[in-house]
């Protein structure tokens, strides 16, 4: 490339070009989002007299109050509060246990082979290409012979056991990178399994919980097929809560109290992207640990 | 300190034997070299000296125990890895401390042994540091504060100067070294180095596909191998193999060198029972068993001289290495720089007869004992 400030009129343009791409892109993903806030922000009067994409004249909070904590669901007039509320407790046990069965399954899988441990983990894999419906027949018989139908508990086991075949899959593959002389080395230093785990392993394996939480937390709060299914009432997610708001009939369609509700459904996954996201990437290449 | 013994010791990875039938045995304190080509086993043995892996038949004693079904942590035994193994989320400090930690040592004994150790090793000022931030022989330094610190009754090392650069490996050769005297503790060191194992053993195993071809101390192993491998194996440059045929003149044998102008020199060699007219066989010489016709050699009796185009040579500074055709095979001869032939001359050269080895063709052993 030619020095800084030298650029040549094709190297602009070219640049140019990429840029005005981009920029494309940016507005087309971005659309439906923007479109969604200036609705959630827009009193009923303007969305029935304006277009979709105009902007809000006197921008108000009332929906957001009414999505939170006073539109009606189902039977209940309080908001989507006690089902964001249920949603979390529901994601964070569940992303929690089935990240540390992942690791734990994944060190065995990895370091304390025995004799099957690979007809084993391909078992395992073939949980990654199951698809949610064919589960939902045996899972509904389990939970009813648990006795935890349609409780929260029920729904942490349905996620961290549908979960497993992932974590594991990520944990497997990250600590295969790990060379096995540094546990054999902690074995002669007199460690054992879960000494060797605590202290060498999970120490290093930051990138890849972190990918694993991303990819455990999207899929649970997202979740809405088995949150329909294994719930009742008052221990639904956020997602199903979400639909029923849309869809419970009323005289009129309070579009500015769905996409309010909608975006708040949404936060969560969007924040533990932002906050973690960088590791996604960074994590799902990490291999081995030099040193 | 032990004592180690290992009896017909045998692994196999499903159906694939990798050691068949390793016999070796030390004297407390004493330097064991593993050495051979790579593949060989020896990795594979010293895991099973550590006990990382399980012996599929025979018998390890360390001390008068026999080991066979005791962990590694019961062992008393610690182990450099060739990539050092260091843990990387831990402080060198933290390193050096996890084995005691783990066996539950007083607070005060680690900080005690820590300092030891760190003093002898000279590295002290890296303690806080993790292992990311030390250089390649820092690291291989803190691998070895790392066994020292537990204080065990036998030392194993796997290639532990392998990933280090030549001058750096030729320091830390003479530190184990020192290290060793300091320390009197049993040593075992797998390398696949024949220089390394030379200059470092007490006692060498030379091991070939899973089989101790010849255990003893680096001098015999030198001067009187067992088998053709084993004397190509040991030596640098290697020695010279001339394929040869017994004859007899006068009750003695003797062999018939020709070099490449058709000249042939009759050669008198040690009489032994193997050693027949008419069999074919293999001579073995070391280069510096052939060499110049200077003073000192002359008139001795087991000198034989042959005359020798000189094709190419290599000068080392001490010695020129000076490369001779026979029997249609290139010989490398060692001679004094000063005497040395320059190519295309024709240069006499003096053949040490007492020091000429046969090896059968066929089984690749040693004929002329
Ligand atoms: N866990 C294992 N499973 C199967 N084969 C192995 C295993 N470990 C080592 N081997 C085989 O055993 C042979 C000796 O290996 P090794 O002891 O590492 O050799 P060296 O250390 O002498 O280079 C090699 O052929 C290797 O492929
Ligand atoms: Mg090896």
């Amino acid at each position: 490339m030619t020095e800084g400030g030298q650029k040549t009129y094709a190297e602009r343009l070219a640049r140019a070009v990429v840029y005005v791409v981009l920029l494309l892109f940016v507005v087309y993903f971005l659309a439906p989002l923007f479109i969604m806030i200036i609705t959630s922000i827009k009193p009923m009067s303007e969305i029935r007299t304006g277009t979709l994409i105009s902007l809000p004249r006197s921008p108000t909070v009332e929906p957001w109050l009414k999505a939170w904590g006073s539109a009606t669901i189902g039977v209940s007039n309080e908001g989507i509060k006690g089902f964001f509320v249920n949603s979390l407790k529901i994601t964070i046990p569940a992303v929690l246990i089935s990240t540390l069965i992942g690791a734990v399954n994944g060190y065995v899988l990895s370091k304390w082979k025995f004799k099957g441990s690979d007809a084993f983990f391909a078992m395992l894999l073939l949980g990654c290409f199951i698809p949610f419906q064919v589960i939902l027949l045996p899972m509904a018989r389990t939970l009813g012979l648990l006795g935890i139908s349609g409780t929260t508990a029920g729904l942490v086991l349905v996620h961290t056991v549908y979960g497993l075949a992932f974590t594991t899959l990520f944990f497997r593959n990250f600590y295969v990178g790990i060379p096995d002389e540094l546990v054999n080395a902690a074995k002669i230093d007199g460690a054992g399994f879960w000494r060797i785990f605590w202290k060498i392993m999970l120490p290093v394996s930051k990138p890849i919980i972190m990918v694993t939480i991303i990819w455990q937390t999207t899929q649970i709060w997202n979740d809405f097929l088995f949150g329909v299914c294994f719930s009742t009432g008052e221990t639904q997610p956020v997602t199903v809560a979400l639909n029923n708001l849309v869809n419970t009939s009323s005289a009129v369609k309070e579009y500015n109290v769905d996409m309010a509700a909608a975006i708040i459904a949404a936060i969560p996954t969007l924040f533990v992207y932002f906050a973690a996201g960088k590791y996604f990437v960074r994590g799902l290449t990490a291999g081995a640990v030099k040193g | 300190m032990a004592s180690l013994v290992i009896e017909q010791v045998r692994k196999a990875f499903g159906k694939v034997e990798v050691l068949k039938g390793i016999d070796i045995s030390i004297e407390p304190g004493e330097f064991l070299v593993l050495v051979g080509p790579s593949g060989c086993g020896k990795s594979t043995l010293l895991n099973l000296i550590a006990g990382l892996d399980s012996i599929t038949s025979g018998e390890i004693r360390i001390g008068d125990r026999v080991v066979n079904e005791i962990p590694p942590k019961d062992r008393d035994i610690a182990m450099v890895f060739q990539s050092y193994a260091l843990y990387p989320n831990m402080t060198i400090r933290k390193n050096l401390s996890f084995g005691l930690e783990t066996r539950k040592v007083a607070k005060a004994k680690i900080e005690r042994q820590i300092n030891r150790v760190a003093e002898i090793l000279q590295i002290e000022e890296l303690l806080d540091r993790k292992p990311s931030q030390l250089s390649g022989g820092q690291r291989q330094r803190v691998a070895m504060g790392r066994a020292i610190a537990r204080d065990p009754m036998i030392f194993l090392f796997d290639e532990p100067l392998s990933n280090l650069d030549a001058k750096l490996r030729v320091e830390m050769r003479a530190e184990i070294k020192k290290l060793h005297q300091r320390l009197g503790t049993t040593i075992v060191y797998v390398t696949h180095d024949q220089i390394e194992a030379m200059t470092m053993a007490d006692r060498i195993a030379i091991m070939k596909d899973g089989i101790v071809q010849q255990f003893g101390s680096p001098d015999n192993a030198y001067s009187d191998p067992n088998n053709l491998f084993v004397a190509s194996f040991i030596g640098s440059p290697s020695m010279n193999f001339i394929p040869v045929v017994i004859e007899e003149k006068e009750n003695q044998p003797v062999v018939s060198l020709t070099n490449d102008s058709g000249e042939t020199f009759h050669i008198p060699v040690k009489k032994a029972a193997q050693i027949e007219a008419g069999r074919e066989a293999i001579m073995g010489i070391r280069p510096e068993n052939i060499t110049d016709t200077n003073e000192v050699l002359r008139g001795r009796q087991q000198i034989a001289t042959v005359a020798c185009k000189v094709k190419v040579t290599e000068p080392t500074g001490p010695d020129t290495l000076v490369h001779v055709q026979l029997n249609d095979i290139e010989v490398i001869c060692r001679s004094s720089p000063a005497y040395a032939g320059t190519p295309e001359q024709q240069m006499e050269l003096a053949l040490d007869t007492s020091k000429i080895l046969f090896f059968d063709p066929q089984t690749e052993q040693r004929i002329d004992r």
